[in-house]
């Protein structure tokens, strides 16, 4: 990729820059928020946007701002160990369907549509049920929704590739399964891997966002966006602020992900845009 | 057909259905926050069992009211021998039970002998022990023989816990109850309604009402939606922080009130650190209760200073024992040898008052050194864990049951507060029944465990209904658990 290249994708320019930058707002709440996210100080609860107080203070008087400075840095990273345990356990499923086929393939499918038959939300809020609401629940719970994902867009890119004489020429040489998922499909379908998580990052988000609101996510003092949407919800018509900024940043992380997806998508591999690529589950 | 004709057609239409409109409504859908897990009150703790059936379904001997005053119920009258130990009650004749059968005293029999029993279920069961017998003199008149004299015994007879049942229903109470108040049960659509219709052959002054259906709403958004939409026509206890949608609006009434439910932070007192006198009242001067009443209960809550009702004429106004003071705080913690302070868990039931109060005190907490982890639990979870295993450091909880300070006598009790002085004036409190006497008692108990910081005394909670401004009747306070409909009905 060259700066040409993004000149040439004005909507990736765009949504990448929103998303590195609530990454960073996110990354940046480790070691700086305006206030301490624990400090509760009733007295100062429902300032609307202030000097001191940008956003506002929330019904605990807890400073909005770095509420939503952690909250997105919870999203971020719920969301994206979710994809990490997706990509680790889904493409090499995916890889073996390929390079091994017969067997390994039919099992990896028919685990995809077992998957996939349940929808996300309700398997994660099975999880979440069985193990108890906490982070490291609701990581597990979008890692697994996420695995059939990554194998299939595995399966789908490598099936592709596996075709090509270079492939062949590598089995006459000698190379097992493994090596050639490992040295000639892997690389070839990074590509698709990378747009495919970036896409997927914006569905853990949301999913991380619900799994929090009916409680069974991040559980207090921690915080995200989704649990601030939780505790606006019955002061809505009486503080809708509360409400409005959580929500208002979700869409904006959510909408620049998947700008930036369209966008990858387009300027890593333009054929690729008539080819579709799967959406995975909400 | 003419026009003319269509007109007088349409007209004759409107006018029909105008008729029932103008008619008084008689009918009444009350939104209310938990679904009872049964409805047999004689059978389970649960208070969402008494929202429904009290003094609705079922009725006692006598009957709590609204200032917690007890009246007559079933007995016309009673009466009490010079020692205190005989009660013999007269019995209202014609009563029934809603499935058709005769009510004597043969069903009281039935009801406490049941209540007594080795395998009874019966959630307050410890309050009936003092009875040895109870007698049936003749089919309209029965006599309670206690073994020790209790003050509270005719109070505990209008409570939930002792309403009369019959042998021949008590068996399904829980999934059909058949009692003998002013409201017959008909139908329960498991996870949304209750309906009880008006008993046609009720013994006493018939209601104003002839339905009324229970809507188990958890969700308080949902909650203020219904109301607004007029989905339902009030509710007994709604969250104090969306209160204010409906205090300028006409359209409804607000009715702040007390309840019996003492808010405390309750403290394991048989586990370190917190069996060191010296740390409970360190902890007692980091509480900043005004803000904590201010964060949890937008201010409706009551302060409290010890584990008493502030209503009740025994209560004792202790809330200066240990005052909000960071620093005497912090020397009491470094006395005790917890210079750096030390960390703690505080278990969190699923109600409002308790996750928000908790957010606040983990925060006041820190202030002075302590530093708490908040862990959020199910009912089921924290009954077991907290109550009944007494597996927990802190915990969060309203103690709803009026006149409880004798729990404070028992060190089987979960929070496990071990006084023998406590103990024996309340065997003293519970025998006496001269008025000046006991309230001698009760204050000196109420001073003690203040005293002692047994536990951190927040508020007592209030109670703030929402009803239709065109609603009348409805208790503003709950001396006892339960939404009496009795006195219920719509004005214009």
């Amino acid at each position: 990729m060259n700066w040409q290249l993004l000149g040439r994708h004005p909507s990736l320019v765009v949504g990448l820059l929103a998303a590195v930058l609530f990454a960073l707002l996110g990354l940046v709440s480790l070691w700086w928020t305006p206030f301490p996210i624990e400090q509760i100080s009733i007295a100062r609860r429902f300032l609307g946007p202030v000097a001191e107080h940008w956003l506002g203070t929330d019904h605990l008087g807890r400073d909005i701002l770095s509420l939503v400075m952690r909250g997105t840095l919870t999203s971020f990273v719920v969301a994206g160990l979710g994809v990490i345990i997706g990509i680790g356990v889904g493409v090499p499923l995916g890889l073996a369907a390929v390079a091994w086929g017969g067997i390994v393939e039919w099992l990896v499918l028919r685990l995809s549509d077992i998957t996939f038959a349940f929808p996300a939300v309700i398997v994660a809020i099975l999880i979440a049920a069985l193990f108890g609401p906490g982070e490291i629940n609701a990581v597990i719970a979008i890692g697994i929704f996420n695995i059939p994902v990554f194998a299939r867009v595995a399966r789908g890119g490598a099936l592709a590739i596996a075709t090509q004489d270079y492939v062949a020429a590598a089995r006459l040489a000698g190379l097992g399964n493994a090596a050639i998922a490992a040295r000639h499909l892997l690389p070839n379908i990074m590509s698709l891997l990378i747009v495919q998580g970036t896409i997927q990052l914006s569905l853990g988000i949301l999913a991380e966002a619900g799994l929090s609101y009916i409680g069974l996510g991040t559980q207090p003092p921690a915080t995200s966006l989704g649990l601030m949407l939780r505790d606006a919800q019955s002061l809505f018509l009486i503080h809708p602020w509360l409400s409005v900024v959580p929500g208002l940043t979700i869409v904006l992380i959510v909408i620049a992900l998947n700008i930036a997806g369209d966008g990858l998508r387009d300027a890593i591999d333009p054929r690729l845009r008539h080819e579709g690529l799967n959406h995975g589950a909400g | 057909m003419t026009a003319r004709n269509t007109l007088a057609l349409t007209v004759a239409g409107l006018l029909l259905m105008a008729g029932p409109v103008l008619a008084q409504p008689t009918e009444i859908r009350i939104g209310v926050a938990l679904e009872p897990p049964a409805l047999d009150p004689t059978a389970g703790a649960a208070e969402a069992i008494d929202v429904v059936v009290y003094q609705n379904v079922f009725e006692g001997l006598v009957r709590i009211d609204q200032t917690g005053a007890v009246q007559p119920g079933l007995a016309e009258s009673w009466t009490i021998s010079d020692d205190g130990l005989t009660y013999r009650f007269a019995l209202n004749e014609g009563v029934t039970f809603h499935d058709g059968t005769a009510f004597d005293a043969e069903d009281v029999k039935f009801t406490f002998d049941r209540l007594l029993a080795e395998d009874s279920v019966n959630a307050q069961k410890a309050l009936y022990e003092p009875i040895s017998a109870v007698t049936v003199i003749d089919p309209m008149t029965v006599e309670f023989t206690l073994s020790r004299p209790d003050g509270l015994f005719l109070f505990n007879l209008g409570r939930g816990d002792a309403v009369i049942v019959a042998p021949e229903s008590a068996e399904n109470n829980g999934a059909e109850p058949i009692g003998t108040g002013p409201f017959a049960f008909i139908q329960w659509d498991r996870g949304s309604r209750v309906v009880l219709e008006q008993y046609g052959p009720y013994w006493g002054e018939a209601p104003a009402l002839t339905r009324a259906s229970f809507v188990f709403i958890s969700d308080t958004a949902t909650l203020t939606n219904a109301l607004l939409a007029g989905d339902v026509d009030g509710t007994n206890n709604f969250a104090a922080e969306a209160l204010a949608v409906f205090e300028n609006n006409v359209q409804f009434k607000v009715l702040v009130g007390s309840t019996e439910g003492e808010t405390i932070l309750s403290t394991n007192n048989r586990k370190e650190p917190f069996t060191d006198l010296k740390v409970r009242q360190a902890m007692a001067h980091a509480l900043d209760r005004q803000e904590i009443i201010d964060g949890a209960t937008y201010g409706y809550g009551v302060p409290i200073g010890t584990h008493f009702a502030p209503h009740h004429p025994y209560y004792l106004d202790l809330t200066d024992t240990y005052p909000h003071d960071i620093e005497a705080a912090k020397t009491l913690l470094a006395e005790a040898g917890y210079a750096d302070g030390f960390s703690a868990t505080l278990k969190l039931p699923p109600v409002a008052y308790a996750r928000l109060s908790g957010q606040i005190i983990a925060s006041q907490f820190a202030e002075v050194g302590i530093d708490l982890e908040l862990i959020n639990m199910e009912w089921a979870q924290w009954l077991e864990d907290v109550f009944a295993n007494k597996d927990f450091d802190l915990t969060i909880i309203s103690h709803v049951e009026p006149f409880d300070i004798g729990i404070y006598a028992n060190p089987d009790y979960y929070f496990g507060y071990d006084n023998p002085e406590v103990q024996a004036l309340n065997e003293t409190l519970n025998a006496t029944t001269d008025e000046a006497e006991r309230l001698a008692l009760a204050q000196e108990i109420q001073t003690i465990i203040a005293r002692d910081a047994v536990n951190g005394y927040m508020f007592e909670l209030a109670q703030t209904g929402v009803w239709n401004a065109k609603l009348d009747g409805m208790w503003q306070n709950a001396p006892v658990e339960g939404v009496v409909l009795r006195d219920i009905h719509w004005v214009e």
